[in-house]
């Protein structure tokens, strides 16, 4: 068979910032180097971090001779999608009580997204313009924008929320830029932990937005990637989806259970849907699972399964609760750290941001040059937003990460300048 | 006011439908012959022996983590299931064309291949390019296709119900006809819903008009062993076309082979033509794999591998199968023994000469009614059961139900 490939014309596809990071990292051979920029919870030894209760309640699941593997119903199970629902919203949540809420299985906060975009695409706003603009903060987590445009979604617009000048969250612009935004467009937010900038609108700042999308009609389709790692609490990292609920929007929330749980591989999420009335809730959630049928068919069992047994057995659920309280100690203490280490190398600013911040990711405030310095001459790898994780610092690289970035700071780097 | 106040209820899935209504259904002797999944003679879901074991050998290793598998899936699971498809000697992997994307199941895998192929088939955008689905085929086929934004998806002609059997002139025809670089969705073997394979000299065909016309092979291959209780044997068509130079997707599920229905572990199988084309073809799945579960689960795969690449760990699972297989082709010849010792009308030959899960009984749409409503033997309304369903204890019944249907309904 001599003919043409059908594929010769298939470009090869560019690797993500991410994956270059990453390469880069991985060929650099000093012994100094740091990888500043990833999506997992590390422990000190860099490895994404396993709850300690997940072994065991693995092994219990996988002894359980009353469990088959047979498939799960499309929608997921549905003790996963009660609980998880009940923990985005609270057990007490007028929306559960008034059977307007509830959750589709997704594969991680992906699929949430992916889920999500689909139905906007096809069944958001039907009699009227179908779904306009997105908006997504600036900047933006990685693979939000591409997630959206798979889906079909191709008017994807910013809003501004990083303030450089501030180091922070500024909310007077993102008021502005939401004034101007059609009716009814998408505004996509992190109710809490940002990523990748982990600076956080305040109770009053949420208040505000709210304001402004009820009176432009605009739609809020929440992320929550990492519920309990913010503030250590789950109730108050949903604080803000819970107010807005409470004002009677409706909303999409894609849930991730990769971070909190330590579950990664395990694909473990739910996209929430809060409606109007339960009629419209079970026919979306009719309309989710026709799209979910020719995605994947059904959601993957076993983690979905620890999630749930977790959050209904008290005694698990106090342990996890406890881990995620360590988890964002370790945090706060690598970034008191962190900013002890610049003061002390006598860093020209403040840089309190870093310790204001919350989560996993921490927005340095770094311009491109000073980040391209960090790549090129220090063997320190991060994004050119500037953004890092700051579980990837460890005790062993905090010294040379410290120093790098006040050489960064003060020195002269025309050379980096475009 | 609600801006999804027009969205209308979503038409459930007609086999979920069967089985909700089968669960209602208080009657002691009722039978689902719609069940999708194995069953064994006890009517109880089956987790394989050799999985059960190595779930405990995972769940003990603690040099195993739950970290992010790479985007295309577990390095070894890949290799090891493109092999399982494409044979341990495959040409296409010693010349290293042969790439693996770890996907969801069966479904993933082809979904995978669709977005890419509306992308990137033939340089174009594809959504006007006709694809090609068997008449019957697996429901869910439509909706993967039309999801992935292809508008043009079209039946080849594929079963013939007079004579119950593969409407092999028509199929031809179709393929002869079919405007070139059309995309033909291939069951490898036990096709669903009919359960009837074209022989090996009737692939022979097919692909010999396919090569001419420059039509694109898209194989389903979802039951791999299950079909006969060989490996080989239910791969020889894929592997024929792959002998012949095609380059070509095979979407694998190890649902049903595996019995690991809810842990979605499915592999989608790309033949190309040559390294190059391999590599490019892949970065670009990579891409749309991101934006779909953006890394697929672990559990699943890691069963698959460990299981394939361990001799006898490989050699119990074999014999696993060959177990399902052979309870399946017991029931068959059993069905069909009762209905010809009862003289039921009509020829039964066709319950022993399909293959794989499912067989197209013949059944008419009133006669499926009859049997649901008066006999509580529950079907699709195709006529299309599930011999997983038939146990030694309700074959007496489904026999006398479906003599009783036959002779009461036209």
């Amino acid at each position: 068979m001599a003919a043409l490939s059908s594929f010769a014309d298939t470009p090869t596809a560019q690797p993500s910032e991410e994956d270059r990071l990453s390469l880069a990292f991985l060929k650099d051979r000093s012994t100094e180097k740091a990888l500043l920029w990833c999506t997992e919870y590390l422990n000190e030894e860099g490895h994404g971090s396993l709850l300690p209760m997940t072994r065991k309640v693995m092994l219990q699941i996988c002894s359980d001779p009353t469990l088959t593997l047979d498939y799960l119903p499309t929608l997921g199970l549905p003790e996963f999608t009660r609980s998880a629902t009940e923990l985005a919203l609270g057990r007490d949540s007028p929306a559960i009580r008034e059977n307007r809420a509830g959750g589709v299985q997704t594969l991680g906060g992906t699929g949430a997204i992916r889920l999500g975009a689909e139905l906007l695409q096809h069944w958001y706003n039907v009699g009227g313009a179908r779904c306009g603009p997105v908006y997504l903060s600036s900047p933006s987590g990685g693979s939000v924008a591409a997630t959206l445009q798979g889906a079909g979604i191709s008017d994807i617009r910013s809003y501004r929320y990083w303030d450089p000048d501030k180091k922070g969250f500024s909310v007077e612009p993102l008021l502005e830029d939401l004034e101007v935004a059609p009716e009814q467009s998408v505004i996509v937010l992190y109710a809490s932990a940002h990523c990748p900038t982990g600076a956080e609108p305040s109770q009053s700042d949420w208040k505000q937005i709210a304001e402004v999308m009820r009176r432009r009609r605009l739609f809020p389709f929440f992320l929550l990637p990492s519920q309990g790692l913010c503030w250590g609490d789950p109730a108050q990292d949903a604080w803000s989806l819970r107010y807005f609920v409470s004002l009677g929007f409706e909303l999409l929330c894609a849930q991730s259970f990769s971070t909190n749980f330590g579950l990664y591989s395990d694909r473990v999420g739910s996209l929430l849907l809060v409606l109007k009335h339960s009629s419209l809730l079970l026919a979306v959630q009719s309309q989710a699972a026709s799209l979910v049928h020719a995605l994947w068919s059904r959601p993957p069992g076993g983690g979905a399964r620890l999630v749930t047994m977790v959050l209904n057995n008290p005694a698990l659920l106090a342990e996890w609760k406890e881990g995620l309280r360590v988890m964002v100690e370790r945090g706060m203490l690598i970034r008191e750290k962190l900013k002890e280490r610049l003061r002390m190398l006598g860093i020209p600013e403040f840089w309190d941001h870093v310790t204001q911040q919350r989560g996993l990711y921490c927005c340095t405030g770094l311009t491109e040059e000073q980040v391209q310095f960090l790549v090129m001459t220090c063997h320190v790898y991060l994004p050119a937003s500037g953004c890092v994780n700051v579980t990837a610092i460890s005790g062993r690289t905090l010294d040379h990460v410290a120093e790098s970035i006040y050489l960064a700071v003060t020195s002269d780097l025309q050379e980096y300048r475009h | 006011m609600s801006l999804f106040t027009e969205v209308p209820q979503a038409a459930p899935v007609a086999v979920f439908k069967l089985t909700a209504d089968f669960r209602e259904d208080k009657h002691p002797s009722k039978v689902n012959l719609g069940v999708g999944a194995y069953r064994t003679d006890e009517c109880q879901p089956w987790v394989l022996p050799v999985v059960r074991k190595v779930e405990q050998l995972i769940a003990n290793d603690h040099g195993l983590n739950h970290e992010y598998l790479p985007i295309l899936g577990l390095p070894e699971f890949r290799a090891s299931a493109s092999k399982i498809a494409l044979g341990e000697d495959s040409p296409a992997i010693n010349e290293n064309r042969v790439g693996g994307v770890q996907s969801l199941g069966g479904t993933g895998a082809l979904r995978i291949g669709a977005e890419f192929l509306r992308r990137w088939y033939n340089g174009k955008n594809n959504t006007a390019t006709p694809i090609y689905v068997s008449a019957p085929t697996w429901e869910n086929h439509n909706a993967v296709f039309s999801d992935a934004g292809f508008t043009d998806v079209r039946p080849y002609r594929y079963w013939d119900a007079e004579k119950r059997g593969l409407a092999l002139a028509g199929f031809l025809e179709d393929l002869e006809n079919a405007p070139e670089y059309s995309v033909f969705l291939l069951h490898a073997c036990a096709h669903n819903p009919t359960g009837t394979d074209p022989t090996p000299d009737e692939w022979k065909q097919i692909a010999e008009i396919m090569e001419r016309k420059k039509l694109f092979a898209f194989f389903d291959s979802a039951y791999q062993g299950f079909a006969s209780g060989d490996l080989q044997k239910d791969a020889w068509a894929v592997r024929y076309f792959v002998s012949k130079g095609f380059e070509l997707f095979c979407a694998q599920s190890f649902s049903k082979n595996f019995g690991l229905y809810n842990e979605r572990v499915g592999n989608l199988t790309v033949v190309a033509k040559d390294s190059d084309n391999a590599s490019r073809i892949l970065s670009q799945m990579e891409k749309i794999v991101r934006t779909i579960w953006s890394n697929p689960p672990s559990q699943g795969a890691r069963i698959v591998a460990t299981t394939l690449t361990t001799p006898e760990l490989f050699a119990e699972w074999k014999d696993n199968v060959k177990t399902m297989a052979d309870r399946v082709l017991l029931m068959r010849s059993q069905l069909k023994a009762k209905l010809q010792a009862l003289g039921t009308p009509g020829t039964w030959e066709h319950i022993t000469q399909q293959i794989g899960m499912f067989s197209f009984t013949g059944l008419n749409p009133n006669q499926v009614g009859y049997l649901i409503k008066e006999k509580h033997v529950y079907l699709m309304a195709s006529g299309r059961i599930n011999m997983c369903g038939l146990t030694t204890k309700n074959l007496d019944y489904v026999a006398e139900s479906i003599h009783e249907t036959v002779t009461k309904i036209q």
